[in-house]
């Protein structure tokens, strides 16, 4: 770098340029807090699909799964899966879910495994309501098709 | 030799951040092998138990890397002895003690148990990628950052402040309170990953690059001898760029989770420019290596430094442009593109930053001024371009899986897609020579173990002895700090 850009115009740039932008991220943040609601549908997060979201975590379902784009790599993607399995219903999807759940992990061999939970028709219940719940997020139309 | 016996207490906190690093790639393997052999070790080991592991044995080793750099370089860059050496050496059995006892629970306890016995219902902040450890982790890792940033904030203050000390210790701060939002858990699941890319993102495209620069700046004044002022420039501009470019560029993560249309166009455009920083921590390294004022005999130090601008470069610059722009991301989000990414990206960045001063401290504080005997520096070198060579093409063949994932699960109608295992089968081979990459990554890090322990006492004297056979002024490593003194502000 040249003689005339000197360590206090480099040093002004760090500070000023750090601050404004960290400043343009915060009213970033804030207006996104504002418009989120209408994009987010949170009015809909009954008991039932925050229990759901808790269970998703208890068990880790992200360490196999992606989940609108993020987790792993290693298993289907799960933010669409009402679109995939669900036609549409609500309680076709929830028995279809009791039925996956229930018959992990599927005997095959050399297959990818999934882990069986043990859990309550309930819980499954609750987690299906999460995923029903995401599917319905407005996410810029993401993923581009059902197979996500 | 070392310049204040506090330093030494650096020499744990890299020997257990290579120990984890060993660990993580023993999983990494593992998990190579169950994307072909998808039963392998199951039910013993399921997919999700190793990767969280593997992830959290990265970033754990990396802060220890962090830590250790911190404790050797801020006493020598200040001119004090560390503020509290006992308090360093306590919080390196904390925070090993917390470490270890969490991958333990990681591997032999389900994971639901685990959240059940260490009372994750009272506060939840489990099973969200990175951030799977228990809340009661996740508190000592907070006690541990703040007893290091006030140790080294106390010394700092007590010392000189030059600009090398400052920026590290804005970015360890940065750190410590970027981790916060990892505590921020809320049943809205948009809010939820809105903030926990405050502790990823702004991690790793933030905080963290102020500390990747500080460590190679100070690497390089120390391997090349050149002027402060050029180099302490050259730092300003880089991570101020970083924040620039970066702390906006945090929308690339926004485009497909919920938050508005407007992230689209911010989130390209700041992203795109985050390169940039990369690409001059490439100019900067190779000029200052160009001009330096002595070659110092410890010459695998100055590779390091060149390999990990370079790598990182590749990775974070030119592999995270590749998928950065909203058009792009639409196709790429989620694929085993993300992954190639952030395998070169880490790798080239933040593992490479530690072993380059793991490279260059370690053999000063087992006293070995001008560096490992030759012997051992020829095996590092292998180590070196091993790993670079196996990290490479690890990238490259996930890059290949994730055009080819792409190109037969999203681009086609929702009639002709095929679906995610039915694509996952056809990947096989190609996951096949990921893993061949990844055993001859393997071998490299063996290498990199092995190098320590080569080298007879003779040689070991040899190298030492070049001190008394050259001119004062061109030795380097037995540097006393006193020749720079007068120009640090
Ligand atoms: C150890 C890895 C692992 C974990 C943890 C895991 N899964 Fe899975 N999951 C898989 C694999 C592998 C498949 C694909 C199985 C197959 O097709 O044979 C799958 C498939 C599914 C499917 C069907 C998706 C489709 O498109 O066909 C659903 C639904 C599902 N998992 C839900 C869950 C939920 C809910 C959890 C958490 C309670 C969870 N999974 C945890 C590995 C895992
Ligand atoms: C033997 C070499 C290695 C192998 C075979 C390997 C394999 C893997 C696998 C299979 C995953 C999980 C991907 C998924 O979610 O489906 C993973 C994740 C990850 N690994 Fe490795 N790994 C290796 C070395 C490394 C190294 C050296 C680093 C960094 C220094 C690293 C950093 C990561 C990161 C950051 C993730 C999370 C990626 C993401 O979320 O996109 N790995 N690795
Ligand atoms: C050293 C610096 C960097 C590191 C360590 C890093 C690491 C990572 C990791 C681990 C992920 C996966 C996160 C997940 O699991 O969801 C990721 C995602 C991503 N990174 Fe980086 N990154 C770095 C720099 C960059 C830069 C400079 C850019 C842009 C030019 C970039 C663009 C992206 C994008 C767009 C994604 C999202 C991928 C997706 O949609 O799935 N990264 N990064």
């Amino acid at each position: 770098m040249s003689d005339t850009f000197t360590k206090e115009m480099a040093r002004n740039i760090y500070y000023g340029g750090g601050f404004a932008a960290f400043l343009l991220l915060l009213g970033l943040t804030f207006d996104t807090m504002r418009v989120l609601p209408e994009r987010d549908h949170r009015e809909n997060i009954t008991p039932s699909v925050a229990h759901g979201k808790g269970l998703w975590e208890k068990n880790n379902c992200v360490g196999c799964h992606t989940i609108m784009g993020e987790g792993a790599y290693f298993a289907p993607e799960l933010a669409n899966v009402y679109d995939r399995y669900g036609n549409g219903s609500e309680e076709a999807f929830k028995s279809y879910l009791q039925g996956w759940m229930a018959a992990q992990p599927l005997q095959i061999q050399g297959r990818r495994k999934m882990p069986q939970f043990n859990l309550t028709s309930e819980e499954v219940d609750n987690l299906a309501d999460f995923l029903i719940w995401t599917s319905r997020i407005n996410d810029n139309d993401w993923p581009p098709n059902k197979q996500g | 030799m070392i310049k204040f016996e506090s330093q030494m207490v650096a020499k744990p906190y890299f020997i257990f951040a290579l120990t984890l690093f060993a660990g993580q790639i023993l999983f990494g393997l593992i998990m190579g092998l169950q994307y072909i052999i998808g039963d392998f070790l199951f039910p013993y080991i399921p997919f999700n138990v190793a990767r969280m592991i593997h992830t959290n044995l990265l970033l754990v080793w990396i802060i220890f890397g962090f830590m250790g750099s911190a404790y050797y370089l801020v006493p020598e860059e200040a001119n004090v002895e560390l503020h509290s050496p006992l308090l360093a050496k306590i919080m390196f059995w904390v925070f090993a003690a917390a470490g270890v006892l969490t991958i333990l629970g990681y591997l032999f306890v389900p994971y639901s148990e685990l959240a059940e016995l260490t009372r994750n219902e009272l506060f939840p902040t489990m099973g969200r990628e990175f951030l799977e450890q228990p809340t009661l982790t996740k508190i000592g890792i907070v006690v541990v950052c703040v007893a290091f940033c006030y140790n080294i904030g106390m010394t700092i203050l007590k010392g000189r402040k030059t600009v090398i000390n400052m920026v590290l210790l804005t970015g360890l701060v940065g750190l410590a309170v970027f981790f916060l939002f990892a505590f921020y858990n809320p049943e809205n699941l948009v809010l939820d990953k809105y903030f926990w890319w405050w502790v990823v993102h702004l991690w790793v495209e933030g905080v963290w690059e102020l500390i990747l620069g500080a460590i190679l700046a100070f690497t390089l004044i120390k391997v090349t001898g050149v002027d402060r002022e050029v180099i302490e420039k050259w730092l300003y501009v880089i991570i101020g760029l970083a924040l620039i470019s970066g702390l906006v560029g945090m929308g690339h993560h926004y485009f497909w989770i919920g938050p508005g249309e407007y992230w689209l166009w911010m989130g390209s455009i700041f992203s795109a420019l985050e390169p940039l920083p990369f690409f001059m921590m490439v100019v900067f390294a190779f000029k200052v290596v160009r001009e330096r004022k002595f070659e110092h005999a410890n010459k695998i130090a100055v590779t390091w430094a060149l390999g990990t601008a370079v790598m990182g470069f590749l990775g974070a610059g030119v592999w995270g442009f590749l998928h950065t722009l909203a058009p792009v991301n639409y196709f790429t989000h989620g694929t085993q593109i993300t992954a190639a990414h952030g395998h070169l990206s880490f790798f080239g960045a933040y593992a490479m930053i530690v072993m380059t001063i793991t490279s260059y401290a370690m053999p000063i504080m087992r006293g070995r001024p001008l560096g490992n005997p030759m012997s051992a520096q020829k095996v590092e070198r292998f180590s070196f371009w091993a790993m670079c060579i196996g990290m490479l093409g690890i990238t490259i063949m996930l890059t290949i899986a994730g055009a080819w994932q792409i190109a037969l699960q999203r681009m086609p109608d929702d009639a002709n897609a095929l679906s995610f295992m039915v694509t996952q089968e056809k990947l096989i081979p190609i996951y096949w020579a990921r893993l061949a990459f990844g055993v001859l990554f393997s071998v490299g890090l063996i290498a990199y173990l092995v190098s320590f322990f080569v080298g007879s006492k003779e040689a070991i004297i040899a190298q030492n002895n070049g001190v008394t056979q050259k001119a004062p002024q061109e030795i380097a490593g037995v540097c006393c700090g006193a020749c720079d003194e007068s120009k640090a502000s």
